[in-house]
Parts: structure tokens; sequence; C-alpha cells
């Protein structure tokens, strides 16, 4: 059987899908490992302008340049971030491959800050290692990684939103099928290997501003990896292990301790108090935060009204130029001057993130995911804390090893009856006259979320809440789009409210509490490391149900001793008490 | 189900007299990762038809005649 004419096929070797910081890196790097391979990277905005670092960045987060730290001081430091669940040799491969990486990119023109020296200029932010490179002239990023995807002609879709992964008859992955964003149309995109760089899961929860698109993230980042992977076979891991951030209240940015730490700004409560030791995020500093933002010390605030002048002038620079340059306009808004007023705080909505957190679809060192042919690198997989340079290091992984794995592989056959019933399904919303608007069913959904689901968590609380989700897909059929761009949210919502789902599944299977705030689990208090120290594994069960089992942790590769496994226990200052 | 339409403020403006879309520039609306600025039937010129902003500026910046203001959201304001 062939597909109609009217779905355009495109054969390629290696497919990546998203084009923000990982997928670039992952796209030219397949392409100069083989030049002869045709390699496409599909992307739903543009990749002149996409993802996380649309803008630029302030800085890496997690560099581990030698001087400073070494591999195993990083494994150790994430591992004890994490509560010690973790695949030490995925964030191994990361730690090993990081100095190499900054090399790479700083020979491509992006720049990192250079003490007197010429070395680079390395901050303290982590509670134990230094691990924090400026760039504040980071704007420049994406310009960068667009000149290598021309230099290195990837073939480039932009304005294409994957919606489906497709798989042979031996569950090897096969491409893609997309909707275009501008003119409804749908097109399947056939490979020989895929990479997933989709970024975060953002838009699950609701930000406290109620406004849909003002997440912490890239809205655009939706979690369609996520729903995608687990729609195809894949397991995905840590989902119960929330990315929930420290923001500007309102304004939902960072705040941005990483920046103004090593400058001498913290976060204090309401009487200007400092209440925690160390401002890097972790599920542990949220628990600190949560409480001082529910005990009566609260609001909490980003301290730097005692800089000197000099220091706010170099902070205003960085915060209101490069990542999130709108931040400038937000406080002249207020009336706020980071001179005279502390800056108001809050906590973020919830969603899936390695980057930050430790939730996304399960890859090992390689990259690979559980199905064969699929690969994935950067938020949206599970290698932990892994911002902006561990998507680059991820991307480059996955770039060498898909490509070989297309090499040894033949053009996979296409399902098509699956492909035609696709097609359907996506264009249902256009078809249909009247019914639900995309944007009040994903209100809703992220609204249950928010009222069931974010920690603290309780069980009767988060099976009103998963059942009230479930009772939603009786309104997938009346959802109702006039236009193209209403089709493409009409199918985000979807991809959103699978993963609303799969926050529930994995949070009521996890019965205890672990990465403080992230899985604050009430009706099980206590970490139990007897029953729970593991993976939790989500995926889609022979009969298609939403299902969860455990992953031993593999045996470390670097021990950790007594003493280092609490030092993330230990974050409230203790005249704070 | 019947539905009704609502109004809201966008956050984004483009300044008509300043915006080259009428001699072919596409800019703003290449580069902006929501889609949600698209060429004006009636005027012909860039403007923002979708109330889903997420403030990040490429629009402003890449403007080759400044024509476009970015404001932060009402609702966040
Ligand atoms: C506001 C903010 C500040 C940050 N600050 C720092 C920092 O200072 N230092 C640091 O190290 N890290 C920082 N991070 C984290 C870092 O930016 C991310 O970890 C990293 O950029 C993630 O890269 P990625 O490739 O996984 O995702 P992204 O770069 O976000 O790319 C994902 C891409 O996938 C596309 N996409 C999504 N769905 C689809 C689909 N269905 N089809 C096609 N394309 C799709 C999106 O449009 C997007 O372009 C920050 C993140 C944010 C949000
Ligand atoms: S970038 Fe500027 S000139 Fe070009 S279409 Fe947009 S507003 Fe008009
Ligand atoms: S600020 Fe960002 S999301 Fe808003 S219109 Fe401009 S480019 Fe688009």
């Amino acid at each position: 059987m062939t597909l109609p004419d009217d779905i355009p096929v495109t054969d390629v070797d290696v497919l990546v899908i998203g084009g923000g910081t990982a997928g670039p890196m992952a796209a030219v790097t397949a392409k100069e490992k083989n030049p002869d391979a045709k390699v496409l990277l599909l992307e739903k905005a543009n990749v002149k302008r996409s993802g996380a670092i649309s803008m630029g960045m302030d800085g890496l987060n997690n560099a581990v340049v030698p001087g400073h730290s070494t591999p195993e001081d990083y494994v150790k430091e994430i591992t004890i971030a994490n509560d010690g669940i973790v695949l030490q040799k995925g964030v191994m491969a990361y730690a090993e491959r990081s100095y190499e990486m900054i090399q790479q990119l700083d020979s491509w023109g992006v720049y990192f800050q250079k003490d007197e020296t010429g070395e680079y200029d390395m901050k303290k932010v982590h509670h134990l290692g230094t691990y924090v490179l400026p760039m504040p002239e980071g704007h420049n990023i994406k310009k960068i990684l667009y000149r290598r995807l021309r230099r290195h002609r990837v073939i480039v879709e932009n304005r294409y939103q994957a919606i489906r992964l497709l798989k042979d008859k031996t569950g090897t992955v096969s491409g893609c099928i997309a909707l275009g964003t501008r003119d409804a149309d749908v097109i399947v995109i056939r490979a020989k290997s895929v990479i997933l760089c989709t970024g975060a899961a953002g838009r699950i929860g609701l930000p406290a501003s109620g406004y849909l698109f003002g997440t912490y993230e890239n809205p655009s980042n939706c979690g369609d990896g996520h729903s995608m992977a687990y729609h195809v076979g894949a397991e995905l891991s840590g989902l119960e292990c929330y990315q929930i951030n420290p923001l500007l209240k309102d304004y939902n940015g960072p705040a941005c301790a990483y920046v103004t730490g090593p400058l001498g700004g913290y976060t204090a409560n309401a009487h200007g108090d400092r209440f925690i030791e160390c401002d890097y995020w972790s599920g542990q500093m949220m628990m600190e935060f949560y409480n001082e933002l529910q005990g009566g010390n609260g609001p909490v605030f980003l301290k730097l009204d005692h800089l000197a002048e000099e220091t706010i002038q170099e902070i205003e620079h960085v915060l209101h130029t490069n990542e999130r340059p709108s931040r400038g306009l937000f406080h002249d808004g207020r009336g706020t001057d980071y001179r005279s007023k502390m800056v108001e705080m809050h906590i973020s909505e919830i969603g899936f993130c390695a980057g930050h957190s430790a939730s996304g679809v399960w890859i090992n060192e390689k990259g690979e995911t559980t199905v064969p042919g699929l690969y994935g690198a950067g938020d949206m997989a599970s290698i932990p804390h892994s911002y902006m340079l561990g998507a680059f290091v991820y991307g480059k992984i996955c770039g060498e090893n898909a490509v070989e794995f297309a090499r040894n592989r033949e053009l996979p056959e296409l399902d098509v009856d699956f492909i035609v019933a696709e097609k359907e399904r996506i264009l249902a919303p256009l078809k249909r006259t009247d019914g639900i608007p995309p944007n009040q069913f994903e209100y809703k959904v992220r609204r249950l979320v928010n009222d069931y689901l974010q920690p603290p968590k309780i069980t009767k609380k988060m099976d009103i809440g998963w059942q009230r989700i479930k009772d939603m897909e009786a309104d997938i059929s009346m959802l109702y789009a006039r236009d193209a761009h209403e089709l493409l949210r009409a199918n985000e919502a979807q991809h959103i409210w699978d993963c609303a789902q799969m926050a529930a599944c994995a949070s009521l299977y996890r019965q205890e509490s672990r990465w403080g705030l992230y899985h604050h689990y009430v009706d099980y208090p206590e970490t139990n490391n007897e029953d729970w120290f593991c993976h939790v594994q989500l995926y889609k069960d022979e009969k298609g149900q939403m299902a969860c089992h455990t992953r031993p942790v593999e045996p470390y590769v670097v021990e950790l001793d007594e003493v280092e496994k609490n030092a993330y226990q230990q974050l409230r200052v203790s005249q704070a008490g | 189900m019947p539905t009704a339409s609502q109004i809201s403020t966008v956050p984004v403006l483009v300044d008509e007299d300043k915006c080259i879309a009428d001699k072919g520039c596409r800019t703003c609306i290449d580069v902006c990762p929501l889609d949600v600025l698209w060429i004006n039937e009636e005027t012909g010129k860039a403007h923002m038809k979708y109330d889903e902003c997420w403030y990040c500026m490429p629009c402003e910046a890449d403007c080759p005649t400044d024509a476009v203001t970015v404001t932060i959201p009402y609702l966040l304001r």
C-alpha cells in the first residue's frame, strides 16, 4: 500500500526534531561525522530564534573546567543534589566532555567571560563546587549556531510541529508525521534515525498570573516530545521529580541568583534575612523557599539593595540585555529599582525538565531512548541538571550515534494505515464548525494541574485531579480550530493533556517523599531508601494504558561518603532556623 | 457547542508608519517563536494577531526599522 498523494514524504538519514539548543548541535555533528548523510532539522518555530536561548544566555550553569573541578566532583555534586537517583554514567559522559564543548563553542565565536590572565572566569554558585561561567555577551549564540547549520548544509524545515513518531514492524523508529503551523498541511519525514530535542514540557501547570504563555519555559516547548516518545513506546523517567523554579513574581523569569550571587546578591525573606545557604536550584532549596513563603516570613525576595552602584549597573547590564531582556521593562512598569527595593519572588508552575530538574524521556550515556533508532537530548531527556551545556554535549553525543545508526540501515517501510488515520485525527478540529476552543481546553487542564497535582502532593487530591483530567478525553472530540494557528494550539493542548496525566501517574506511583518540594508527598512524608532507591519509569502498557515500573539505579562510577550524601539536606541557614 | 468571541489587549505594538511589510519584509513574523505576528490583511502591515506572547523580544530586536515595541502582557504588568 502506498501513501495518498496529498501526504508528501521526505526521505532522510537523520531527522532532528527541535532546533533550539541541542537540535542544531546534533544536526551539525551528524553532518560533520558523515557529510554524505542527509540530515533534516524540523522546527516548530524558526531556528534563527527558537527555544530557551532565543535571545542568548547569561552563562553556563554547569561548566566542568580543569583547575576548578573534575568530572568526578561534578558527578558527586549532581548525585547528591538529586538524592542519589541518577544514572551516573550519563552524568559522567556529560562531565567528561563539558570542557571540550566549551572550547568548541569558544572556537565558533561564543564569548565566555575570562579573567585578566585569559582563563575562564569561573564562579561558585553550587553548594559544593565551582561550575558557573558567565557569558555577559551571550546574545549571539543563536546566530553562531545558524551559521553552522548553513555551512554544513543541514536541511532546515521551519514552522512544522512534529506530532507523532513512526515506527516499522520491528519497533524501530522510522520518522515522524508533522503539521505545518501556517497552512495546516500534513507531511511525513521518513528517517533511519530520529533525535528528539523538543525541550522541556513547560505548559503543564498554570503560572500564578493566569496568563497561559507567561511560563518559565519558552511556551513553544509544551511537551510535544514527551508525548511523542510516550506514544511510540519509549520510557520516561523521574516525571514525579517536577521542575519548580524560584522566579520573579508574575514576570516568571529567573531572578537570577546565578548572575547576582557571585556579585553579592542573595535570596532573602520579608525581613531581608538570608534563609538558605545556597541559591543553586534544587528540590531541597525549593522546599526551604516554599516553607518561607508559607510560613509567615514571606514573601521571598531577591536582595540587591545593599550593593554598590557599579555592581548594580553591571547586574542591570546583564539581566536587562541578554537572556530575558524584557525584565527591565517589567521592573520599570512597577517602579522597581534594585538600588532601593528588594525584588519580589515566587515559585513557578510545575513542568518536566531535565535541564533544571531530572524529569524526561529516559536516555542512557549514548543518548539512546528505549526505542531503537530514537535518541534524545537536552531538556526533554533524562540526564539531570544538564542546562545549556548539557544540551550541547548530548546533542553532540546523539548526533554522533544517530548518524552511525542510520549508516547501517535501509530506509524503513511506512505504516500507511497509521499515517492516514493520524492525518485525520490531527486535522479534525479544523473540520468542525463549532466546539471547544483550544485555549479553553488548555486552561482547564492546566488549572486542574495546579489545583490537584502541584506539591504538597496528596493521594486523594491527585486521584480526583487525574480523574477529572481523564474525563476531558470526551472534550477532545469537540476541539475546534478556526485556522492553522489554532490547530497548532489544539494539537499542543492534547500533548499537554498527556503530560498532565503523566505527572499524576508518576507522582502517585512513588510512595515516598524525595527531592524536597519536587516530590513532597504528604501521605508518605519520609524518604524511603529501602523501597524507593530506584528510578520510576512511565510507559504505555500493552493495553494502551499509562503505567509505571521501577528501574534500579545502576552501580555508581563515583562513590559518595555518608557526610557528602547529606550536604543538600542542610541548606537552611542555622540562625534563620 | 456554540462559541463567543472575546477581545484582549495585545502586548506587542507595530508602528505602521515605520513598518515596511509592504516592501516584502517579514522579519518579525519569521522570528517569533510563538508564531503570533501576522500580516494584517486590512493594512498590509505586521500586527499581533494572537495574545500569546512570551515577551522574549526577537521581534523588536530584529526589526530593521525599529517599528516593533514589546510591552509586558497586561495580566503580568
Ligand atoms: C529563561 C531561561 C533561562 C535559562 N538560563 C540558563 C543559564 O543562564 N545557563 C544555562 O546553562 N542554562 C539556562 N537555561 C537552561 C537552558 O537554556 C536549557 O537547558 C537548554 O537551552 C535546553 O536546550 P534544548 O535544546 O533542550 O531546548 P530548546 O533550546 O528550548 O529547544 C527546543 C526546541 O524544540 C522546538 N520544538 C518543540 N516542540 C516541537 C515540535 N513538536 N516539533 C518541532 N519542534 C519543536 C522548540 O520550538 C524549540 O526550538 C535557561 C532556560 C530558560 C528557559
Ligand atoms: S520586522 Fe519591522 S518592518 Fe519588518 S514586517 Fe516586522 S514590523 Fe514590519
Ligand atoms: S515578544 Fe517574542 S513571543 Fe512576543 S511577539 Fe515578539 S517574538 Fe513573538
